[in-house]
C-alpha cells in the first residue's frame, strides 16, 4: 500500500491566481494511496522544502508528488530535498500546474479540476515508481579542437594550460587561419603576424598539445565525456619527421603558377609548398592535384633536391582514432569573392578586389611585399574606392545580416593606403558605420579626420572598366541623392563574411545544429554563446557568426573553461531514465526474442547483443542489451519492440497506462 | 515548325524592317510564324503609366486570343510587348486580378501560354540551323545592346543575366562576328520619351553610342524597336550632344543573322534605316 | 503590428510594397539614368513616402520625378531589399492624374501617353500619324519633328492610314471599364 505525499504550490500567485490550490490538496487527500497532502505558497523555498522533508520523515512517505512549476525549473531542487530526507530521489515527481495549467487558463472550476487531474495522474505514476540510482560515466580528459585559427589556438593553449591534453587539428598545411593573412589589426594597427606567430609557436611546442595539420575530422561518435573521433591525416607526401624545413624543394619545383590560397588568389605558389614563411609547422606538403608527378608521372625534382630523403610518394591518408571527452569547434569563416557581384563585374575586372585580397597587398609578406599595386598592371593606384556592405545586409543576394567587421577593416584599409601612398585619394562608400568596440569609434574618426579618407554615404550601383580605369557610379544620400561618379584605379569590396566551405557537412558529422547560413548554432544566443545543443561540443570564433579578434579570443577562452570545468569532475552523472531489456530466471532468461528491431531503431547506437550462455558454455539465446552509457531514454526502441521486452526506467509502459486510466476513470 | 507570332504596333509601322527581317529569317530557318488573329496594341508604356487595369486588360486580350486560337507558344520580337505580356501573365496569377481582368475583357483566359522573345526563339529552335546555313560570315566588331525590357525585371522574365547579358553576344559569335565588352549593354536609351523629351533621349542614347564608338564597335546590334529607333532615327539630335559625332549603324539581330544567311539587304529592310548601314 | 501610417498602408495594399523596408542606401539613385533631371531622385522619393505626411505625398504627386521615370527597372534590379520602385511609380502616376496634380513640366509626357491611348482606343492598334497629330494639338509643338516625317515616310515607316482591328467595340469597352470609368477617377 503506497504512502504518497502531495505538495501543492501556490507559486506566489502564479498558480493560485487561477487554480484553487487548497481545494486540490483537500481533494487529492481522498485518493487511495495518498497519505498526506498540503498546499503552501512557495514549495521551492527553504521552508517549503523543509515541509517536504519533515513530512517524509513523520509520515514515512514512500513517494512524493509536488504540484508546482515545470520540472525543467525545479525537479533537481525537489529531488535533492527528498534525497536529503532519505527518500530515493526518483520516487519524487512533479505535476506541472503552472505552464500546463494555471498560466494558460482563466480562473474557474474547470481549471481547478484540470489541476486536480494532473496531480492524480502523477500520483498513479509514482505509485509504480521504483527507486533508481544515477548512472556514473567516466570522462576521458582529453579535448579535441577542430580548426587552427586564432580561436583554435587560444582554446588549445587555455585548455593545455589547465593541465589537460589537447588534440588540435587543422585542415590547411599550417595553423594561423585568416588572422595570419592580415596585415595589421584594428584598432591598434598591430602587425597581425607579429602578435599571432608567438602563439602559433607556443601551440607547436606545448607539451600538452598534439598538433595535426593537413588533417580533418572524418567521423564522430559517442557522447559527452566519451567521444570517439576518427581523424583523417591527409597524405602530405613529405615525411615531417625527416624534413628539416630547409626549403630547397620548393625553390626548385617547376610548377610555379598555382594561385596561392594564402594570398587570396593574388600570388602564386609551387606544387610542393609551405603556405607562408612563418607557417607552423614550417615544413612543406605536396598539392597532389597540381604536382607533375601525381598528374603525369614526371619530374620528382623535389626528391632529388631533398637532403634528407623526406619525400614519400606513396603515402596514403591515415585514419587516426582518438578518444576525447570534449570538442571545441573553431573552424572559422570565409568571405565572398568578387565574382559574386554582377554589378561590379562578375569578377572579370582584375582591379576590383576583396578586402582580404587588399590585406595581402598591404602585407609585407604578400605578393607585392607590402606595396599597394594594381593586380592588372602593377602600378600604384592613385585613387581607390572602398565599397562597404558588398553583399552584406542584402536580402536580394541572400545575405540579410551584417558581417560586423567590415566597417572597421575598411577604415583600416583606407588608413593603410593613405599611410603608404601619401598623395593617394581614397573614398569609402558606406551605409552606416558600425564601430561598437573599445576604441573603435575613435579609430574610424582618425581615418576621417587625420588621414582624410573621404566617406560618402550611399551605395554603388555599378562599376565598369574604361580605358584601364574603373568607373564607379555611386550616390551621396546625405546630399539628397546626388550622383557621384569616380574614375578609380582600384576598387576594394568589403565582401560579406560567410560560413566556411564544408561547414554543413562538418555539422552533420558532429550532430550539431546550424542556421540557414551554415553558421553553427549556439545553445542560447544570450546566455550560452559557447555551447551547442549537443552536450560536450563547444564553439568559438567566426564559425558561429562573423566577429572580430577580441570577441573570438574571448569566446575561445570561454569554451576552454567550459571544457576544463567538465574535466574537473572524475565522472559524469547521468539520469537513470534509460531503457532496459528485461531479464528473468531460467529457462526464460528474458522475453526478448532476439529480433533486434530495437537495435535498428536506436538513434544513439546504444543497443548491443548479449549472448546468454548455459553452464556448458553453449549459447542458449542472444538477446538485446542496452548500453547505459549511451542510451538517452528516447523510447524509440520501446515503440518498436514486438514482445514488449524493453521499457524505460521511470517511464514504464505500466506507468504511462496508469496515468491515462486515471484520467479516464475520473 | 510552327510558332505563334505577335508583331505589335511598331513592327507594323515605324519599325517595319524588324518585321521584315524576322519574317525573312524565319522562312530561311523553316520556322512558320502564325500571327495572332485580330491582335490589339499591348498598351506599351502609356497604358501602365496611366491606369493599371487598362495596362493588364489590353495584354490579357492578346493572350486570350492566342489561347483561343490554339497556340501554345508565341514569339514576341518587340521587347516592350514581350515585357508587357510577360508581366501581365505574371500579375494575373493573382486570383483577384485575374477575375477583374477576365471580367473586363469578357474572354476566357488560362495563363498557360508560353511567351518568348526573339532571342529565346533563336536560342531554342535555330542555333544549329543558323550555324549550318551561314554563307557570309558577319565578320564585324559590334556592340550588342540589350536595353531594359528584355532582361528586367529578372524575377519575372528569367532570361539571361541581369548585368552583362550574353545571349545576343553568343548569337553574334555564332554568325562570325566579334561582340565587344562594353559598359552600356543594359542602360536605358530613353524609351518612350522619344517624342515628348527628345533632349533626354539624345542624352541617354548619346552615352550608349559614345561608349560603343569609343570601344571601336562598327555597329550596334539591338533586339528592341524602341532602342533601334532612338539610336537610329534620333541620330541627328544625338550627334548634336556628342563632341565626336558617330555614324555607326544600328541594326536588329535578325537583320545581322539574315545578312550572314546570305539574304539581301533589301529583304531585311536595311534600306529603311536613317543611319546608312555600310557593313 | 497595424500600420498607422495611412499613406504607406495604401501603397502597400495597392502595390504590395512595404516602404519601411527601404534603408535609404541610395543604390537605386546611383544607377538611375535620369536621376539628375528629376526634381528629386528615387531614394529621396522613398524617404518622402516613409515620412507619411500629406505634404510630402503631395510633393511627390506634383513632381516631375514620377513622369520622367522610364520604368527601366535598373533600380529594382539592384535594390538589396527588392523594393518594386517601378510599381510604386506606376501607382503614383495614376494617383497624380486622378488627383489632377500633374507637374507642369511633365505635361508633354502625359500628353504623349494620352494621345497614344486615344489612338488605340478607336482602332485597336497604334496609328502613328494620329498619335503625332493629337500630341501636337495638345502641346502646340507644331514644328517638332517636321524634318523627320518626310524621311520616315520615304523609308516606308509611316503609314498614312490607320490599321483597324475587327473587334473595335471590345477595345472601346475595355477603355470604358478602366481608364474612362468615372468611378476610378477619384480612387
Amino acid at each position: 500500500m503506497s504512502k504518497i505525499g502531495v505538495f501543492i504550490c501556490h507559486c506566489g500567485e502564479n498558480i493560485s491566481a487561477t487554480v484553487d490550490c487548497e481545494k486540490v490538496a483537500q481533494d487529492i487527500r481522498k485518493v487511495e494511496g495518498v497519505e498526506y497532502a498540503i498546499d503552501y505558497k512557495y514549495m521551492c523555498s527553504d521552508p517549503g522544502q523543509t515541509l517536504i522533508k519533515d513530512a517524509i520523515k513523520e509520515h514515512h512517505l514512500d513517494g512524493v508528488v509536488v504540484g508546482s512549476c515545470s520540472p525543467r525549473m525545479h525537479e533537481p531542487t525537489f529531488r535533492k530535498a527528498c534525497a536529503e530526507a532519505g527518500l530515493n530521489p526518483f520516487l519524487c515527481e512533479m505535476a506541472n500546474l503552472r505552464e500546463h495549467c494555471s498560466w494558460v487558463h482563466e480562473k474557474g472550476e474547470a481549471t481547478t479540476e484540470k489541476a486536480f487531474d494532473l496531480v492524480k495522474m502523477l500520483v498513479e505514476k509514482v505509485k509504480r515508481n521504483k527507486p533508481l540510482d544515477s548512472i556514473k560515466v567516466p570522462i576521458t580528459k582529453k579535448a579535441l579542437v577542430i580548426g587552427g585559427g586564432i580561436a583554435g589556438i587560444q582554446a588549445s593553449l587555455d585548455i593545455a594550460n589547465t593541465g589537460h591534453q589537447v588534440i588540435l587539428i587543422e585542415k590547411d598545411p599550417s595553423i594561423g587561419g585568416h588572422m595570419s593573412q592580415l596585415s595589421e589589426t584594428f584598432p591598434t594597427l598591430d602587425c597581425s603576424q607579429c602578435i599571432l606567430t608567438p602563439r602559433m609557436v607556443e601551440v607547436a611546442q606545448h607539451p600538452n598539445i598534439t598538433l595535426y595539420t593537413y588533417a580533418e575530422l572524418d567521423s564522430l561518435e559517442g557522447f559527452i565525456g566519451n567521444f570517439t573521433a576518427k581523424i583523417r591525416l591527409k597524405a602530405k607526401s613529405v615525411d615531417h619527421k625527416k624534413c628539416t624545413g630547409c626549403g630547397a624543394c620548393f625553390q626548385k619545383c617547376p610548377q610555379k603558377r598555382i594561385p596561392s590560397e594564402f594570398n587570396a588568389g593574388l600570388g602564386t605558389r609551387t606544387a610542393i609548398y609551405v603556405p607562408f614563411p612563418q607557417a607552423v609547422p614550417n615544413k612543406p606538403v605536396i598539392d597532389r592535384e597540381h604536382c607533375n608527378y601525381y598528374k603525369r608521372g614526371k619530374c620528382k625534382i623535389c626528391e632529388a633536391t631533398c637532403p634528407t630523403g623526406a619525400i614519400e610518394w606513396d603515402k596514403e591518408d591515415e585514419i587516426l582514432t582518438e578518444q576525447v571527452g570534449a570538442i571545441v569547434v573553431t573552424t572559422g569563416f570565409n568571405v565572398k569573392g568578387a565574382d559574386f557581384f554582377p554589378e561590379y563585374g562578375y569578377g572579370q575586372y582584375k582591379d576590383v578586389i576583396t578586402g582580404l585580397q587588399f590585406e595581402r597587398l598591404a602585407s609585407a609578406s604578400g605578393p607585392t611585399l607590402g606595396e599597394i599595386r594594381r593586380p592588372s598592371d602593377g602600378t600604384i593606384p592613385k585613387k581607390i574606392v572602398f565599397i562597404a556592405c558588398a553583399g552584406s545586409r542584402d536580402e536580394a543576394k541572400g545575405i540579410p545580416y551584417c558581417s560586423k567587421i567590415c566597417c572597421m577593416y575598411t577604415a583600416k584599409h583606407a588608413m593603410l593606403y593613405q599611410h603608404k601612398v601619401h598623395d593617394g585619394e581614397s573614398t569609402v562608400f558606406y551605409m552606416d558605420i558600425r564601430a561598437g568596440g573599445k576604441n573603435y569609434e575613435e579609430f574610424v574618426r582618425r581615418a576621417i579626420e587625420e588621414d582624410h579618407v573621404n566617406y560618402v554615404r550611399g551605395r554603388v550601383a555599378r562599376v565598369y572598366e574604361k580605358n584601364g580605369k574603373l568607373i564607379v557610379k555611386g550616390v551621396d544620400t546625405l546630399l539628397s541623392g546626388e550622383q557621384v561618379e569616380i574614375e578609380a584605379d582600384m576598387v576594394v569590396l568589403a565582401t560579406a563574411g560567410v560560413s566556411n566551405c564544408g561547414a554543413e557537412q562538418l555539422a552533420q558529422k558532429m550532430h550539431i545544429s546550424y542556421d540557414p547560413y551554415h553558421f553553427f548554432a549556439e545553445a542560447h544566443p544570450k546566455l550560452k554563446p559557447v555551447e551547442t545543443n549537443t552536450a560536450g561540443i563547444f564553439l568559438a570564433g567566426a564559425c558561429q557568426a562573423p566577429k572580430d579578434i577580441p570577441e573570438t579570443v574571448g569566446m575561445a577562452s570561454g569554451a576552454a573553461v567550459k571544457v576544463a570545468g567538465l574535466f574537473s569532475n572524475n565522472e559524469l552523472v547521468r539520469e537513470p531514465l534509460i531503457a532496459v531489456v528485461n531479464r528473468s530466471a531460467p529457462p526464460v532468461f528474458s522475453t526478448c526474442v532476439g529480433c533486434f528491431m530495437c537495435q535498428t531503431a536506436c538513434p544513439y547506437n546504444a543497443i548491443e547483443r548479449e549472448e546468454i550462455k548455459g553452464r556448458d558454455g553453449k549459447v542458449i539465446k542472444t538477446v538485446a542489451k542496452v548500453n547505459p552509457g549511451l542510451c538517452q531514454g528516447c523510447g524509440t526502441c520501446v515503440a518498436f519492440c514486438r514482445s514488449k521486452s524493453i521499457d524505460i526506467q521511470g517511464y514504464s509502459n505500466e506507468q504511462m497506462f496508469a496515468e491515462v486510466m486515471s484520467l479516464l476513470n475520473h | 515548325m510552327k510558332i505563334g507570332f505577335y508583331p505589335g504596333c511598331s513592327l507594323k509601322g515605324s519599325s517595319r524592317e524588324y518585321n521584315e527581317s524576322v519574317v525573312a529569317i524565319a522562312k530561311a530557318l523553316d520556322i512558320e510564324l502564325v500571327e495572332i488573329k485580330d491582335w490589339n496594341c499591348c498598351g506599351a508604356t502609356a497604358a501602365h503609366s496611366m491606369n493599371e487595369e487598362l495596362s493588364l486588360s489590353l495584354p490579357a486580350r492578346i493572350l486570350a486570343l492566342a489561347e483561343a486560337q490554339g497556340l501554345k507558344e508565341v514569339v514576341v520580337p518587340c521587347a516592350a510587348c514581350y515585357n508587357r505580356l510577360m508581366v501581365t501573365q505574371h500579375e494575373l496569377k493573382d486570383n483577384n486580378k485575374r477575375e477583374r481582368v477576365t471580367d473586363i475583357i469578357k474572354m476566357p483566359y488560362s495563363g498557360d501560354l508560353k511567351i518568348i522573345n526573339v532571342l529565346q526563339m533563336l536560342e531554342t529552335y535555330a542555333m544549329d540551323k543558323i550555324q549550318e546555313k551561314v554563307t557570309k560570315p558577319f565578320a564585324h566588331k559590334v556592340a550588342c545592346y540589350y536595353g531594359c525590357l528584355l532582361i528586367r525585371p529578372h524575377k519575372i522574365l528569367q532570361f539571361d543575366r541581369v548585368e552583362d547579358p550574353q545571349s545576343m553576344d553568343a548569337m553574334v559569335k555564332l554568325i562570325g562576328g566579334t561582340p565587344i565588352n562594353w559598359a552600356f549593354k543594359t542602360e536605358c536609351c530613353g524609351a518612350g520619351l522619344s517624342v515628348s523629351r527628345t533632349d533626354l533621349v539624345a542624352k541617354l542614347s548619346g552615352n550608349i553610342l559614345k561608349d560603343a564608338t569609343e570601344r571601336d564597335a562598327k555597329a550596334i546590334i539591338v533586339a528592341c524597336p524602341m532602342c533601334q529607333s532612338n539610336l537610329d532615327m534620333r541620330r541627328g539630335a544625338i550627334n548634336e550632344t556628342l563632341s565626336n559625332p558617330s555614324d555607326i549603324p544600328v541594326i536588329f539581330i535578325t537583320q545581322a543573322i539574315g545578312l550572314a544567311l546570305g539574304l539581301s539587304p533589301k529583304e531585311l529592310g536595311l534600306e529603311r534605316h536613317f543611319v546608312n548601314v555600310k557593313l | 503590428m497595424e500600420n498607422k501610417n495611412k499613406i504607406s498602408g495604401e501603397i502597400h495594399s495597392h502595390t504590395g510594397v512595404e516602404v519601411a523596408r527601404c534603408y535609404q542606401c541610395g543604390k537605386c539613385t546611383a544607377g538611375c539614368v535620369l536621376a539628375s533631371e528629376m526634381n528629386f531622385p528615387p531614394s529621396y522619393l522613398m524617404r518622402l513616402l516613409q515620412t507619411g505626411t500629406e505634404e510630402n505625398y503631395d510633393r511627390i504627386l506634383r513632381s516631375n520625378t514620377i513622369w520622367l521615370c522610364l520604368n527601366c527597372e535598373n533600380c529594382l534590379g539592384r535594390c538589396p531589399m527588392e523594393i518594386d520602385i517601378p510599381k510604386i511609380m506606376d501607382y503614383l502616376r495614376e494617383q497624380s492624374l486622378n488627383k489632377k496634380k500633374v507637374n507642369r513640366d511633365a505635361n508633354p509626357i502625359v500628353s504623349f501617353h494620352k494621345s497614344f491611348l486615344d489612338s488605340i482606343k478607336y482602332t485597336g492598334r497604334l496609328y502613328e500619324v494620329g498619335l503625332i497629330a493629337a500630341f501636337k494639338a495638345r502641346t502646340f509643338r507644331l514644328t517638332q519633328d517636321v524634318k523627320l516625317a518626310p524621311k520616315m515616310y520615304l523609308n516606308g515607316k509611316l503609314n498614312l492610314l490607320p490599321e483597324m482591328i475587327k473587334d473595335k467595340k471590345g477595345i472601346r469597352e475595355i477603355f470604358s471599364k478602366t481608364i474612362d470609368n468615372p468611378k476610378t477617377k477619384n480612387k
